[in-house]
């Protein structure tokens, strides 16, 4: 554009904040070294957040970047966790075969999704979206033939290797690490810049040149790309599928997640994962209704917090900063 | 007082009363109870079936005053939710972190089939006195997986099947919930009914939870049929019967049903629609037989209701696990002794009122009544035997390996003879 401004520090929205790797690098050594703390079976539900919390990133990168709220990403999710299941229980492939083909079938379901739905925003988005999920959840129940419908799909998916609670746990941490990074990456690449201005202003980034549908496009595919990596992961831990996992309560589920840590923090996603998963286990041991302790944990998260937790933090840094 | 006063003393007699409760803890530890984790679906579309099946088990332990072979019962009870995911992550929360020594429960074969694909992992004793997906005890048989106190889908519709046929129906419509144990009771009684010379007109399947029936009761109207067969479980069943007596369908066409359809869990929220239906079974709560009339009547003084085939199995299932471990001096620790122990052991004392064991793959043979819902004296509804099939097996009079040669029963198979 115009010639080199000056050889100031760039604008701090754009460029990593000057302690942001050592603290990602403590983060990710402490959740490393849980599974020395933790009992097994603590260390299934810290692989679950883990996984979820993959799941609820990549509803961020639509609803917090993109300013579209998807309640469609728990059928994408799904979608992979049916493929990689069917693919080594029927098909027989090793697990590396499994997870691509999930992962594709996660992308490929995506892109059909984002072609219907991009040229709609707001409630419009929110019901193609909750209808489109919907349909898959339907073909997922009543194909009894392909997904075994009510009963569902069982599946040695998980590899040889990670046996072990904490050897799975690494594995997925290690990806998890990984993709939270490319995450972070493609949301702070100037497509995710064009993504955040289509959020704040469709019309202009319009009239500045930018075809709106096929950045959505390709921001929901990519989306629905990271939903199925979770997915797969999902496959591999449970080593069970059922039409449960892609129904709308496993979407929503993902939106509460991504809400309650933060909208358009991105990793406010496994803080709102880990609070959500934990208080499930925790509230369930006491009571069978612990749906009614979650709503209304979430109806006070919203009236102290709307910003979600890590949104939360920052507001109260922020201040401290000043 | 002001509130930094008030939180310290607060907080200090928090800390006292914590300190406490230390040493209770400690002494609670030393009794080392045998630990039973019971999964049930307290919520869900059979909460009404789950909840029974507590009830059941806490009647059993409440009688022997929590006890068995002399150790303390620790009962450890989960939501199953009625959903396979949650069924799997409780049954890995009762293994690994509440310790348990043993599962028992489920009661949707697809929530059974999750917790036995995880137990064929672990290991960990598993028995499902209601769970009746056919494989468990035959193609699939895992030896940690034991159906004490249980049926098949398919034991109790085979004899129906010989039934109907000699009351002289020539085609029956079937409908079902459409899952393994409405496929397999459908097979069982498609199977038998057509290799006697019946015809299965059509079959109808739907999803767990279906609300409206009434697509599917106008298309059974239209039919030219001698009986419709029902397999519904839970609430289901209960719509199910309500809008079948509502269309004036019941005037016109007798109805079979699977037990878990007149099942008391079901039957006693309604009214005359449910009397006259026709379902097989293993248990009849208005049986003559004395040792079940006490069973009956002792429930019914401590619940306030009849009891179903849930509690009922249940009851039994647990019984069986107590008669095993007295023989063992109640060493539910070793594995392999528990679960060879438990095979071998014959039922008395059940409320039947006659001896039940397994057969050679760890299913029960029973004597199968044909059962109608009749009205008592006092207005309740219950199932009375109208005939009683003897020594039933879940394969009935087949070869048990020739048998288990065909496919199991699925939407796609349903044993149905080709003429």
């Amino acid at each position: 554009m115009t010639a080199v401004q000056g050889k100031s520090a760039p604008p701090r929205s754009a460029g990593m904040a000057r302690g942001a790797a050592p603290i990602a690098a403590i983060v990710v050594a402490a959740a490393a070294a849980l599974p020395l703390v933790l009992s097994s079976y603590q260390v299934g539900l810290a692989t679950e957040v883990l996984i979820f919390g993959i799941l609820a990133m990549s509803i961020d990168i639509l609803g917090g970047f993109a300013g579209r709220t998807s309640l469609g990403h728990g059928a994408i999710f799904g979608v992979s966790t049916y493929v990689v299941v069917y693919a080594t229980a029927q098909a027989g492939l090793p697990p590396a075969a499994a997870f691509a083909f999930g992962v594709l079938a996660a992308t490929l379901i995506a892109a059909i999704f984002a072609l219907l739905a991009v040229r709609t925003s707001g409630v419009y988005f929110l019901l193609l979206t909750l209808a489109l999920g919907m349909i898959v959840w339907g073909i997922c129940l009543r194909w009894t033939q392909v997904t075994g419908g009510e009963n569902g799909m069982r599946g040695d998916v998980r590899p040889a290797l990670l046996l072990t609670h904490s050897g799975f746990y690494w594995a997925v941490l290690a990806a998890a690490t990984i993709v939270s990074y490319a995450m972070w990456r493609f949301v702070r690449s100037p497509f995710g810049l064009t993504l955040r201005g289509i959020r704040d202003s469709e019309s202009r980034m319009r009239s500045l040149g930018y075809n709106v549908p096929l950045h959505l496009f390709i921001g929901f595919t990519v989306s629905g790309f990271f939903a199925g990596i979770a997915g797969a992961l999902y496959a591999m831990f449970n080593n069970f599928v059922s039409p449960s996992t892609v129904a709308l309560a496993q979407s929503v589920e993902g939106v509460l997640m991504m809400i309650a840590g933060g909208v358009g923090t991105l990793f406010g996603a496994f803080v709102g994962a880990a609070a959500i998963i934990a208080l499930e286990n925790l509230v369930s041991a006491y009571t069978e209704r612990w749906q009614m302790v979650l709503g209304i944990t979430f109806i006070l998260i919203m009236v102290f917090a709307p910003e979600g937790m890590i949104g939360k933090l920052r507001v109260i840094l922020a201040h401290k900063m000043r | 007082m002001d509130r930094r006063q008030f939180l310290k003393t607060t907080a200090a007699a928090l800390a006292t009363a914590g300190a406490g409760v230390a040493p209770w803890r400690a002494a609670r530890a030393q009794t080392d109870p045998i630990k039973i984790g019971l999964l049930a679906p307290l919520t869900g579309v059979v909460a009404s079936g789950g909840k029974e099946m507590v009830e059941g088990v806490q009647f059993y332990l409440d009688q022997v005053k929590n006890q068995i072979a002399g150790r303390k019962v620790e009962l450890v009870i989960e939501d199953d939710a009625s959903n396979p995911d949650t069924a799997l992550q409780k049954a890995r929360r009762l293994v690994e972190q509440a310790n348990c020594h043993m599962l028992i429960g489920d009661l949707l074969a697809n929530t059974g089939l999750a917790v036995t694909n995880y137990v064929k992992g672990t290991g960990t004793p598993y028995f499902i006195p209601i769970i009746a997906a056919d494989d468990l005890t035959q193609r699939a048989r895992i030896k940690n997986v034991i159906r004490i106190a249980g049926y098949s889908a398919s034991e109790f519709t085979h004899p129906l099947g010989d039934w109907a046929l000699k009351q002289g129906y020539k085609k029956i419509a079937t409908i079902s919930q459409d899952y393994t144990f409405g496929h397999e009771q459908c097979g069982g009684l498609a199977q038998v009914f057509t290799e006697g010379g019946g015809e299965i007109v059509q079959q109808f399947w739907h999803p767990l939870n279906t609300a409206d029936f009434s697509p599917y009761l106008g298309q059974l109207a239209d039919l030219k049929i001698d009986a419709i067969f029902a397999m519904e479980t839970g609430a289901d069943s209960t719509r199910f019967i309500q809008q079948y007596a509502g269309f004036g369908l019941k005037a016109q066409t007798p109805l079979l049903a699977s037990m878990n359809a007149t099942d008391q869990s079901v039957i006693r929220t309604l009214g005359e629609e449910c009397e006259g239906l026709i379902a097989p079974a293993h248990f009849a709560e208005g049986s003559d037989n004395p040792v079940t009339q006490k069973f009956v009547r002792d429930y019914e003084a401590k619940y306030g209701k009849i009891p179903s085939l849930y509690g009922f199995s249940m009851y039994s299932g647990v019984m069986w696990v107590a008669a095993a471990l007295e023989k063992m001096d109640g060493k539910v620790e070793d594995r392999e002794a528990f679960i060879d122990t438990v095979l071998k052991t014959e039922l008395d004392g059940s409320p039947l009122g006659k001896s039940v064991k397994l057969d050679a793959y760890g299913n029960p043979i029973y004597d199968v009544y044909i059962r109608k819902v009749v009205k008592r004296a006092d207005g309740k509804f219950w199932n009375v035997p109208l005939t009683t099939y003897p020594n039933v097996s879940q394969f009935w009079r087949y070869d048990p390996e020739a048998y288990m040669k065909q496919p199991p029963y699925s939407r796609t198979y349903q044993g149905i003879k080709k003429t």
